[in-house]
């Protein structure tokens, strides 16, 4: 979503993006004219007149669960926020009973918060596990 | 994916979904506070409805149809900037 027309998003599609990616960009490219859905996002930079780089993850149930908004010459980590979408994938399937700690991605454990893990999450997770192998 | 847009020199504009905020008491409240209020984690996502281009038809996308859906909602500052 930017604050281009969707006629510009249309172009943009057919005459750049469709040379980087097969087919042009699959999924909806929205148009935001004025940033008054990025004001209610909190990120439209209304002195400049653009949407800085916001970026939200949305649950099946509408709720906001994670959010990361940059300036506009820093590009995003698209691996990153598959990874933070994978995890709060695997906490809604645990119904909560299971929580993804620092440095988390899919094949490493993850933590069973309770009681008896109190004081005790230096025998289940080492700080070398906050970093990529 | 919403409905079709037909294509005309009017451009269709975005807005959010529901009541209508108090729009003079908000402005004076953001005024006198000089701060935006961020999202919430934890929150619900405020509706909206945009226009958007999307595989060759112009359409008008609403979040809350993707209820029961993963959604990335990604803002960026201009079409044909370099980043």
């Amino acid at each position: 979503m930017s604050v281009d027309s969707m006629f510009v998003h249309k172009m943009w599609d057919e005459t750049e993006l469709s040379k980087m990616v097969d087919g042009g960009i699959p999924f909806p490219m929205l148009s935001d004219g004025a940033g008054r859905v990025g004001t209610i996002y909190g990120i439209y930079d209304a002195d400049a007149g653009v949407e800085t780089r916001g970026r939200f993850i949305i649950d099946p149930d509408g709720i906001v669960q994670g959010y990361e908004v940059l300036t506009p010459p820093v590009g995003r980590n698209v691996a990153e926020s598959l990874r933070q979408i994978q995890a709060f994938q695997l906490v809604r399937a645990s119904k909560g009973t299971e929580a993804t700690p620092s440095g988390w991605k899919p094949g490493k454990p993850t933590l069973k918060p309770g009681i008896d893990l109190v004081g005790r999450v230096y025998m289940e997770w080492k700080t070398d596990m906050a970093f990529d192998d | 994916m919403g409905e079709e847009l037909d294509v005309s020199c009017a451009r269709p504009i975005s807005g959010a979904v529901g009541e209508d905020a108090p729009e003079t008491a908000e402005k004076e409240q953001q005024e006198k506070k000089e701060v935006k209020n961020m999202i919430m984690v934890g929150r619900k996502a405020p509706d909206f409805t945009a226009p958007a281009y999307h595989k060759g038809k112009f359409v008008n996308v609403t979040l809350s149809d993707y209820a029961g859906k993963w959604v990335v909602l990604c803002f960026y500052p201009g079409d044909f900037t370099f980043v």
